[in-house]
Formats: C-alpha cells, structure tokens, sequence
C-alpha cells in the first residue's frame, strides 16, 4: 500500500522547518536535521525526558506534552524543555515515617498549594497532580502514593506551578514510604526467605548446576505446568 | 482509529471471541497445544530470523575470532576507536576513583548503592540521565520463585529450558536463588509491588514460566523499580558521584592486565577525560539500536552495545551473540509507535494472538523466540493483516481480558498500555491491538562469572550487557530480575576486590592500539566506528547537506 505523506510547516525553538504530516515532534526535529542529545529517551513515553511545551496555530494556550508522544499540527510552535532545574531534598528513608510530618519537615512548598489544578492540566499522563498534592497536605500517603503512580517525572507540573512545588519528587517520596512502610508484607516472601537462609534448596540446585543436556531436558518438559 | 479496510477482519476476531472466551474459561492458558522440543526446533529454523542464512557472520578479530554473529554486531566489532590512543595523555589523570560505573541503568543504579554500602569511592556515569534506560521502560514484570507452590528449582529449569539449555549454569543458579532476597531488597527501599489485600504477592504467568511467579508494578514495573534506585542514588549524593552526558568510549588497563579506568567523552562540551579506578563496572546495556535485520525496535535511545564493544577490545570474551531477542508483540499500527512493546502481561492476563480470520495459531505464553517465530510463519502464510504502511502483524485480542476478569481489569492493570493507545484513539478495551515482532533485547554479551566478573581482573558486567544467564533466550521478567541480582553482585564484589587491596601499575591503551593494528589489516573503511554512542535518525537528503567534521563517522 502506498500512502502520500504531505508535508506540513512547524516551529522548532521559533524556527520554521517543513516536516511530514503524522510526525512526532521527535521525529519531526530528526527529520529537520537536529541529532538530539538531549530532550530524549526511551522514545516511547516512559522515561520523561522529553518534556516540550508547544503552541498550536490560533490558540494562545501554551500546552506540554512529551515530544515521543505528540504528534505535529500544523503552525505548531515547540519548544524542549531538556532538564528542569528542581530542588530535591535528601533524605535516608530508615529515617523517616509515613506521615504528614515527613512532608511538612521535607517538602515545605506542598503545603503552599492554591489548589488552582495547573499541575494536573500540564501532566502528560493525565495524572490528578493537584489531588495527589491535597492527600500529602492530608497526610494520606497511600492515597498519594496511588494517585501518583505513573509519573515519569517529566518536570512539567513543577515548571507550571505557581506555588512553585516539585510535585513529582514529593510524589516518588510517598511511594517510597508507602512500598516500605504502609504496604502489608508478603507471609510467602519471607517464608521463602527462611528457607533459602537455612540453605533448602542449594542441593537440589547443585544437582541442576551439573546435569547432563538430556537429563535436563527431560525434567524441563516434563515439569508440571499450573498457572492461571 | 484503525483504517476502514481494517473493520472486517476485526469483525472475525470479534466473531470468534466468544468461542475463545469459553475456551479460556475452561482450559485457563492452555487455549491451544504447546510445542514440543522438536517442534520448537523446527519453528525456529524455519522462521527465527537469527536463522536466517544472512543473519551471521564470521568474525575476523578479537576473543571471539572466527565465531560467527550477528551482523551488525560484527560491523561495530570491526571498526575503528573514536579516538587514538595518542590523542591522550595518560599520565595525566582527570579523575580518580576506587570503583567506575558506566550506565546508570537498574544494574548501574543496583551496584552504585551496593558499593556505597562499603568504604569505596564510587562514581556512575551515563551517556544520557541518570535512569534514562532500558530498565526504565520494562512493563510486565520481574520473576521471583516465593509462592507456596513454586519453588528457585522450578524457576531454574524454566530458566534454562527457556534458553535452550545452553545457558551458564553458575549463572542461572545465582540468578533464582537471588531472586526472593532481591525482592526483599527492593520492597525495603520502597518499591510498591502489586499485592493483594492480605499482602500477598499479587503474581502472573509469563512465557515459559510453570508457575505464576511474575511480580508487577502494575504494567510500569520497570520504572516502578529503577526510579525508586535512581532516588536513593540521588540521596546517596555524599557516597555516589554522579556525572550525565558523558559516555565512555574506550577502557583503560594497566601494564599487568587489569581493568585501570576509562576515556569518558562530554556529549555537550566534547571535552574527553581520563578516569583512573581500581574497579569499572559495565553496565551499558543492549544493541536495540543497531535495528538488527532493520527490524523496529523497543530499546531506549541509548541502547547501541558501547560497553559490548569497549569490554571486547579490552579483551573480555562474548558469549551467544550470535542471537537476539524479538519481543512478538510490538506495536505495528498506529504508524507513530511502530515497534512499541506491548507488554507480555497482556498475554499474562488473557488476551490472545489471533491471526485476521480471528483464529487462534498458538499457544499465547511459549518462550518469546518460539511465540515470535509463530507469528512470523502466520504472516509469512498470508494470515497477518496488513498495515498502510505496508507492515504486517496478528492481532492481540485484549478486549477478551475484561470479558475474563471484568471492567476495569485493563484500567488497574495495564494503565500505561491504555494511555498510549488512547493517544491516538485506539481503545483497547474494545479493539485488539495489531502486534509483530520488534527488536527487544540481545541475549548474550561479555562473558561473566556469578561474581560478575569477566576474564579481564576488575572488570565487571551487569544486566544486559552480560553474556550467559540466559543462553539464547530470555524469559519475560527475568532480565528486570538479573539487573538487580547481578548490579549487587557486581557493586558488592567490585568493593570486596578493593578492600583486599588492588595496586594498579602503568596505565595503557595498548590493546586499542593493537586493535587499530588489526581492525588496518583488514582493510577496513575508517568511516567505519565504534562505540556508536547514540544513533542517527536524520534524513539522508538532510545529512548529504550535513557537511561540517561534527557529523562524519558513525555520530559526530
């Protein structure tokens, strides 16, 4: 099948360049010749660190996006955001409690929120940033840590906010509390962890570790399958 | 939204659905009959394209002269240095550390904090951002043998049964007797595993597996992980010296043979640096970039085999590089994410491969070689459906995964999968998604021992760009599991070697120098490059006008 592709005009940093049609902004600026160092990643919408804020012909709205996961309009404005300058507070997690204190002593800037929801209109992942922001200012760590989830710490909530908050690195902060101190342990996990203290099964492995090619093969097809 | 033209073979699959849904009902995954020893043997040679009569070649220098690989594994492996050993003045030392880490993927990550546990000086670098990796982008899931009814001995055969046996037997027992404490490691820093109400493991199936041993993030399981070690690396500020943008181009020994350093290259600036440790760890990662056979790929932008190539002209030997991974279920439509991994868990919670008349062909969790295999044969015997852009590709029936478990259950569980085929209007809690193998990760690389270490002292390797745990084959879930079973090895092992004293002699790069020597004699083109560092997507007609120094050779 052959498909025509058109070309359609766009603004990279200001500067106009024509591209095909159906481009990512990505591929958009490959094919206008920049080699990208920076601003790029995984390609694929997982790693952040293509944030980009671009304009559309005939809107003043300044909108972000990743730049592997949009695709060019015409007249489109972009510019890249490659590194978003952030504070990051350390901290040694053994430290620390899962509650409201921790925020309050760590993170100072949420508890400023206007609860004006910019975050959450500028999060490429369609994330509720500002309700994940009000449940650490509740002090419900789980909430958040759920909430927050799929961030991929791109920087664009931090860069739109007002009360100037890192919103991602408070969020990555109650799901580190969350896995660590709220989440039920594993009765499994630590069983299993007994057993292999106690050296159960390192004879039965050692035996594997020296089989022949066709004694192995047979355990291997004839290993009972149960899973669902 | 898919094509009109598209409507009537989907109209099959919905067609057929119920059937397969009552089938699923009933027999669980064993929706159709599983291959076989001789069988798997067979699809393979017919249909793998590692099997495919131009897919290797013999290698003409180095370790592994006279093996034959893959092709463009061999191109890199017969290039020219960035830069020749005279360039530099090793006498002059920019930076000096006790244990150099070259990636700052999980396995990079895993063996910075390890090594910050000790004494060690440690410094990571990374050609891109800290975490930027492919560890970052896995989805479905990471193996552990703790269930009840499962046990390490269980996940050993599945481990090597998987890589057809030839896997390194100290290897794949490191790795499943690991596996429990890595687990424990990662929930003590805070990783959120998906659990049920009373804290149980919430645990899938996944190719080859013969028990539900797959532990999730929900479908974000690697960065679910890797952000949680880039964060403690972050706070670790004091212990872990961190430097981004500067990829390693070459490693440095000293006049005894050990690993002593390596030239790290500035990306922004250009500026080189000589980097003197008593210990490197690789941790580089994979060639997906090479686009192998010019296949699509899932692999980060970094993904382009520099330490496979730095590691071997150092003189480590390469283990089963004479196969790739081809993950079956990449994205062929829409156009924009051609290539995009569409999780194994999709399988894992029920949807099935169906060809366009919406039969099933195969049983939807072999071994991912066999499973690609299949779907490479259905599209070979005309049973695939075509894409606009002339691609082909089987359809994934996720909508059967509600139909089995309930609305919501895509929602909860496959959340990342969901956004991005929203993006560009596919729902595919409705419609099924048009899948073909993409190029997913490379099974072999440098040879290592279960301390990591290579044949070359101080020299360690970790995660994908390690040769031997999974033979030819990995399992889903088992590359997330060997990242962070090895990064601790290598990290903790790299410290042990330190504390019982390394004297490092002369530094040297001989060996480059006797490489060039080589690589000359076989008259190959100086165009020719390597480490590519990162790849190239500019159009020809734009790079034929292209004309200053920066951009000849394989990058600049």
């Amino acid at each position: 099948m052959d498909v025509k592709v058109e070309m359609i005009i766009v603004y990279i940093g200001g500067e106009l360049f024509q591209v095909p049609e159906g481009s990512t902004i990505i591929m958009a600026m490959e094919y206008a010749g920049f080699q990208l160092k920076k601003g790029v990643g995984c390609r694929e919408g997982y790693c952040g660190a293509c944030a980009t804020v671009y304009r559309e012909k005939g809107d003043y709205k300044l909108k972000g996006s990743l730049a592997c996961q949009t695709v060019v309009t015409d007249g489109m404005t972009i510019a890249m955001i490659p590194f978003v300058p952030a504070e990051k507070p350390l901290y040694d997690l053994n430290d620390l409690t899962p509650d409201v204190g921790t925020f309050t002593q760590l993170f100072p800037s949420v508890f400023r929120c206007v609860s004006c929801n910019t975050c959450t209109k500028a999060c490429p992942q369609d994330i509720e940033v500002m309700d994940y922001v009000q449940a650490l200012i509740r002090g419900d760590i789980a909430k958040a840590a759920d909430i927050s989830f799929d961030c991929i710490r791109c920087g664009l909530c931090a860069l739109r906010c007002p009360a100037e908050i890192v919103q991602y690195n408070a969020g990555i902060l109650a799901r580190r509390l969350y896995g660590k101190y709220l989440a039920k342990r594993s009765p499994e996990l630590d069983e299993r962890l007994k057993e292999l203290e106690e050296g159960k099964y390192i004879k039965e492995i050692d035996e594997l570790n020296k089989m022949p090619h066709d004694k192995l093969s047979e355990k291997y097809y004839s290993r009972e399958i149960k899973i669902s | 939204m898919y094509p009109e033209y598209m409507n009537e073979s989907i109209k099959k699959v919905e067609q057929t659905r119920p059937q397969r849904l009552e089938l699923a009902k009933k027999h669980g995954k064993n929706v159709f009959p599983g291959m076989g020893e001789q069988e798997r043997a067979d699809i393979l040679a017919k249909y793998h394209p590692d099997y495919k009569d131009d897919a290797l070649r013999e290698l003409r220098i180095g370790p592994n002269k006279g093996d034959k690989i893959i092709n463009e594994v061999v191109d890199i492996m017969e290039s020219y240095p960035r830069d020749y050993p005279e360039t530099f003045d090793l006498n002059k030392v920019d930076i000096e550390t006790d244990i150099l880490i070259i990636g700052a993927g999980s396995a990079g990550l895993s063996a910075a904090i390890e090594a910050s546990n000790t004494d060690a000086e440690v410094l990571l670098i990374t050609k891109l951002r800290l975490g930027d990796s492919n560890s970052m982008m896995a989805q479905g899931g990471i193996q552990a043998a703790d269930q009840a009814d499962d046990t390490p001995v269980l996940h050993y055969l599945d481990v090597i049964g998987g890589g057809h046996f030839d896997n390194k037997p100290e290897l794949v027992d490191a790795l499943v007797m690991d596996a429990a404490p890595s687990i424990k490691w990662l929930e003590e820093l805070g990783v959120m595993f998906d659990k049920n109400e009373d804290g149980s493991m919430m645990v899938k199936s996944g190719g080859g597996t013969c028990r539900n041993r797959m532990h999730s993030t929900r479908d974000y399981t690697g960065a679910g992980i890797c952000r949680v070690l880039r964060d403690e690396v972050y706070n670790r500020s004091d212990k872990i010296k961190c430097i981004e943008y500067s990829a390693a181009t070459e490693l440095i020994l000293d006049d005894k043979g050990q690993c002593a350093g390596a030239i790290i290259y500035h990306l922004e600036s250009k500026q080189y640096s000589i980097v003197k440790a008593k210990t490197v760890i690789i941790a580089t990662g994979g060639f997906g970039r090479l686009h192998i056979r010019n296949f699509e790929t899932t692999n980060h932008y970094g993904a382009t085999a520099d330490g496979l190539v730095m590691g071997y002209r150092a003189g480590a030997k390469m283990m089963f590089m004479d196969s790739v991974q081809y993950h079956p279920t990449g994205a062929v439509f829409p156009e924009q994410i051609v290539g995009f991994l569409c999780t194994e868990k999709i399988r894992g919670l029920g949807a099935q491969p169906v060809n366009k008349d919406g039969e099933l062909f195969v049983y939807p969790l072999e071994p991912r070689d066999i499973e690609a295999s299949a779907f490479i044969k259905e599209c070979e015997n005309n049973l695939g459906v075509t894409t606009p852009s002339d691609l082909r590709g089987i359809w994934l029936d996720s909508p059967l995964i509600e139909e089995l478990s309930g609305e919501g259950t895509i929602e909860k569980n496959l959340p990342a999968m969901l956004r991005q085929f929203q993006r560009f209007d596919i729902d595919i809690r409705k419609f099924p998604m048009l899948v073909f193998p993409t190029l997913h990760y490379q099974n072999g690389g440098l040879e290592i021992d279960a301390n990591a270490e290579t044949t070359i002292p101080g020299l360690y390797v970790a995660g994908e760009a390690s040769g031997g745990i999974h033979g030819r084959n990995r399992l889903m879930g088992n590359s997330q599991l060997d990242i962070i079973v090895f990064g601790r090895r290598a990290g903790r092992n790299a410290a042990v070697k330190i504390a019982d004293g390394i004297q490092l002699g002369e530094l040297s790069l001989k060996h480059v120098t006797n490489y060039i020597k080589e690589v000359n004699e076989l008259g190959i083109d100086k165009k020719h490059i390597s480490p590519i560092v990162l790849p190239d997507y500019i159009p020809d007609h734009v790079k034929a006008k292209q004309l200053s120094s920066e951009f000849q050779g394989t990058l600049f």
